[in-house]
């Protein structure tokens, strides 16, 4: 056997400087240049146990892709990807790659090495086909006009799961209706994670390909009240894929939390992202706060940040209960809420919200923290340290501590068995267990998790849903 | 695509009280009193909760009542017939409870507040309530729906601020005077919270005329974006201490359990910014005016 040659570092990603970003809204990872993918992809040793293909939720044949890369085949790359993942562009750009595909790359468990950057080549090769988009014949893909006798199913919630199982079904010779309830589809890819960090026409551009599929969009159309899936199957609709993920918001239980300046970052994120107050264009208002103290350790607590940031706060704090090895964000996105001046307040949790005499927020009390021993996370629990108390001026809340399953729909759909957390119960094949033509998957079945676990679970059920409608 | 506006009418010589229909047929559908819908004028509006005021289902048609208070009121009543409206969601929030009481059911209607309890009014005149109404305005020129309201109850009071019309003074003292001369099963209340605030304390039991108490519900208009229950901003505290999202459990709730002074705070959360965008907006619609005539 040749020795391989083993390339320890990174080809470093490319970023807008830390100082200018942190006040606006631009893109901050850049992307590879070509020479840069492929001197990134020419660290990849093509092992034989394919170790990084099993920590990717959806088996994205990495060792094939980055080959093609290599051989410049960025199309061929491309559609490689694509056999397991059709949103590249984003998964590219958001998947927590570290504890993911990257995590089991035998890069990474070479002393001193780091694993391949899977991530960012999954991205340079979506990027680069939508800069250099393929003369598509009109035979690759079903039109709009299609005959419509075909089997209708309807896919409720725009956001990565449904979006999967939809694109999957279309091409599969399925009808397919998505119905979202906001007037934008995405699910959080357009109403949480931030512009920074995930151009929204990077996501529009993803919609418009599935469009040109065939699949059907219907905007402002919240399942439940508008509609039931009694409803709709009145109107034809044979299966069910519900992909509604968990947006029901938790506020922390301590004093304060109605006044003025206290909100949730769905409300944050949404108000800044999908309804774009950031842009003077926009009629949105959006709370401004000069110290603003985010709450929560996540993603959410990242993106709410740094948003805070972008929109003029001098100081921005995020106050995390646990310590820095605990926070379950990105690493990248914390090493660049760091970079741009977030602060950090580890071991530290809110106990008091306090406000003054008109019922805004002027200041918040924390207490300190210790961790104790592991709790049934595997994380270690913090204790609370009494006594420790002390004030931190503060004008903006955001609390980003997590999400539950949103009752709206689950609630009026009759017969529908939820467990205890009130997540969808479904078989190993994403079918509901209550109701056969009924299939979920996504946030509203697991709670909050990642896009492409979301989408993982969206193809699993399309396929079921195929596998459904053809032996019924 | 969007949702077509079929008519407007201005309901008072200011022109800032306006009934406006739109074709929305699947909301028509299955609207009910109780519900409301959200619209966004254009890409860059925002989104504006407005309750569901009448609805037509033959014609597929919702009728709505709005004040012009700021930005997106304003441009919406400079709306004509034929324009389009970009985004019209509904129908949202609980559906009116609707029964059988055994003694009359009362509705306070106040200001705008008047429109939506018209299809609650109706509905429960035909599940055989006798019905009485207490329409509230400052003034006569902000009366309206009178006549629409004389044919779904058995009793229609009136009463304005200043005395312009009908009887002088505010509904709760209709209402007071209601509660003296007879019993009453329930009493629905859609109006400014001020005015729900002082219904519910009248209602509650708990007052010094040792009027009897008298269930009552409240319609709440807090600050809304999605109004699905996603965001959390439309909450509301109960009196018992808990918190409720106005949007999936009401926006109707039971008025003896609302923490409104809190309310009161919450729906000021914008009321700087919103001040300064009006005064834009009204700037560039002069500007805009200026414009055209001298184009002319
Ligand atoms: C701020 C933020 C940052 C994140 N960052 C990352 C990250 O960097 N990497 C990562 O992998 N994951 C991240 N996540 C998690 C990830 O976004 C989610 O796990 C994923 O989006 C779940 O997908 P989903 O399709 O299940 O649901 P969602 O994306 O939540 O989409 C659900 C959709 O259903 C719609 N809907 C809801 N109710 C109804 C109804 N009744 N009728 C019709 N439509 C309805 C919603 O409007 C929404 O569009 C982040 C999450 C947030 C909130
Ligand atoms: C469920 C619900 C139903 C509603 N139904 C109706 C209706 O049928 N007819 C109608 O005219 N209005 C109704 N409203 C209120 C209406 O949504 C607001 O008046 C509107 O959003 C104000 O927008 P704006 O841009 O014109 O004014 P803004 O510039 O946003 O505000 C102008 C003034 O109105 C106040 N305001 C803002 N939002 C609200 C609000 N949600 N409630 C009360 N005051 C507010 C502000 O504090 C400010 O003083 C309803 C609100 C809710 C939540
Ligand atoms: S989809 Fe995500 S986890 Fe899978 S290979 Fe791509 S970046 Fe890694
Ligand atoms: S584990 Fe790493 S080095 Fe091995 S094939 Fe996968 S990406 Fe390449
Ligand atoms: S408006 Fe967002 S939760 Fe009610």
């Amino acid at each position: 056997m040749p020795k391989v040659e083993i390339i320890k570092e990174r080809t470093p990603m490319p970023h807008l400087d830390a100082k200018i970003r942190a006040h606006n809204f631009k893109e901050v990872a850049l992307g590879f240049t070509e020479e840069m993918a492929l001197a990134e992809a020419k660290r990849c040793i093509q092992c034989k146990n394919r170790a990084c293909v099993k920590g990717c939720p959806v088996e994205v044949a990495i060792p094939e892709f980055i080959a093609l890369i290599l051989e410049k085949d960025y199309r061929g790359a491309l559609k490689k990807i694509k056999e397991t993942n059709v949103l590249p562009a984003i998964c590219g750009r958001v998947c927590p790659q570290e504890t993911q595909c990257e995590q089991y790359c035998t890069l990474g468990k070479i002393k001193d090495s780091k694993p391949v950057g899977i991530g960012r080549l999954e991205r340079f090769v979506a990027d680069w086909d939508l800069t250099n988009p393929e003369e598509i014949s009109p035979e690759d893909v079903y039109c709009e006009d299609v005959d419509d006798d075909r089997v209708k199913v309807a896919i409720i919630g725009g956001g990565p799961a449904g979006l999967t199982c939809a694109g999957e079904l279309a091409n599969l010779g399925y009808s397919v209706t998505i119905f979202e309830a906001f007037h934008k589809t995405g699910g959080v890819l357009v109403y949480g994670i931030p512009e920074f960090r995930l151009p929204k026409d990077i996501v529009q551009k993803e919609i418009d390909q599935l469009k040109a599929c065939g699949v059907k969009i219907e905007v402002n159309r919240v399942i439940g009240q508008i509609l039931n899936i009694d409803d709709l199957r009145e109107m034809g609709f044979e299966a069910f894929f519900i992909g509604v993920g968990a947006g029901l918001p938790v506020f922390l239980r301590i004093p304060g939390t109605e006044l003025n300046g206290v909100l949730s970052a769905n409300e944050y994120l949404t108000r800044v992202n999908l309804m774009k107050a950031y842009d003077p264009e926009y009629d949105t208002m959006v709370d401004l706060g000069k110290n603003v103290a985010v709450f929560g350790g996540g993603n959410v607590a990242m993106d709410s940040a740094r948003t805070a940031l972008r929109l003029g706060a001098e100081k921005v704090m995020v106050v995390y209960r646990r310590s820095e090895n605990e926070i379950p964000a990105r690493r990248e996105e914390y090493e660049h809420a760091v970079e741009e001046g977030v602060e950090f307040h580890f071991l530290r949790n809110p106990t008091k919200i306090i406000g003054d005499d008109e019922g805004f927020v002027k200041a918040i009390e924390v207490l300190k923290m210790e961790l104790g021993e592991p709790d049934a996370s595997g994380r270690r629990r913090p204790i609370a340290q009494p006594g420790t108390e002390y004030i931190l001026d503060v004008d903006l809340c955001i609390m980003a501590i997590g999400a539950k399953a949103n009752p709206l729909l689950t609630k009026k759909t009759k017969n529908l068995k939820l467990n205890k957390w009130d997540y969808i119960e479904v078989n190993e094949k994403g079918q509901s267990v209550s109701i056969p033509d009924v299939f979920a998957g996504g946030d509203i079945v697991t709670g909050s998790a990642t896009v492409i676990s979301a989408m993982g679970a969206g193809k699993k059920a399309a396929a079921s849903i195929h596998e459904f409608l053809t032996n019924q | 695509m969007g949702t077509k506006i079929v008519s407007k009418i201005f309901l008072n010589p200011e022109h800032t009280v306006f009934e406006m229909i739109v074709e929305a047929p699947l909301i028509a559908k299955k609207a009910h009193g109780g519900n409301f819908i959200i619209l966004r004028i254009d890409e860059y509006g925002e989104r504006v909760p407005l309750t569901v005021a009448d609805f037509d289902r033959e014609k597929g048609t919702i009728t709505m009542v709005i004040m012009a208070v700021g930005k997106s009121t304003t441009q919406l009543s400079k709306l004509e017939p034929g324009e389009q409206i970009v985004d019209f969601i509904g129908p949202l929030g609980n559906i009116a409870h609707i029964k059988k009481y055994e003694n009359p059911v009362v509705f306070v209607g106040g200001g705008v507040g008047i429109a939506p309890c018209y299809p609650q009014a109706k509905d429960m005149k035909e599940a055989g309530n006798y019905v009485i109404s207490i329409l509230g305005a400052r003034t006569k020129n902000l009366l309206f729906w009178e006549d629409k309201f004389k044919e779904v109850c058995d009793e229609v009071i009136i009463t304005t601020d200043d005395g312009s019309y009908g009887k002088k003074g505010f509904v709760t003292d209709r209402l007071k005077e209601l509660m003296q001369q007879r019993p009453l099963s329930h009493v629905i209340a859609i109006g400014p919270l001020i005015m729900m605030k002082f219904v519910s304390l009248l209602t509650n039991g708990e007052n010094d005329e040792g009027l009897p108490k008298v269930p009552t519900t409240v319609s709440l208009n807090t600050i809304m974006v999605d109004a699905t229950g996603m965001c959390g901003g439309c909450r509301f505290q109960t009196l018992h201490g808990e918190t409720k999202f106005a949007c999936v459990d009401g926006p109707d709730v039971d008025g003896h359990d609302v923490d409104f002074n809190n309310l009161f705070k919450r729906n000021s959360r914008f009321v700087r910014v919103e001040k300064n965008r009006l005064e834009k907006y009204n700037e560039q619609c002069k500007a805009l005016e200026k414009y055209c005539e001298e184009q002319e």
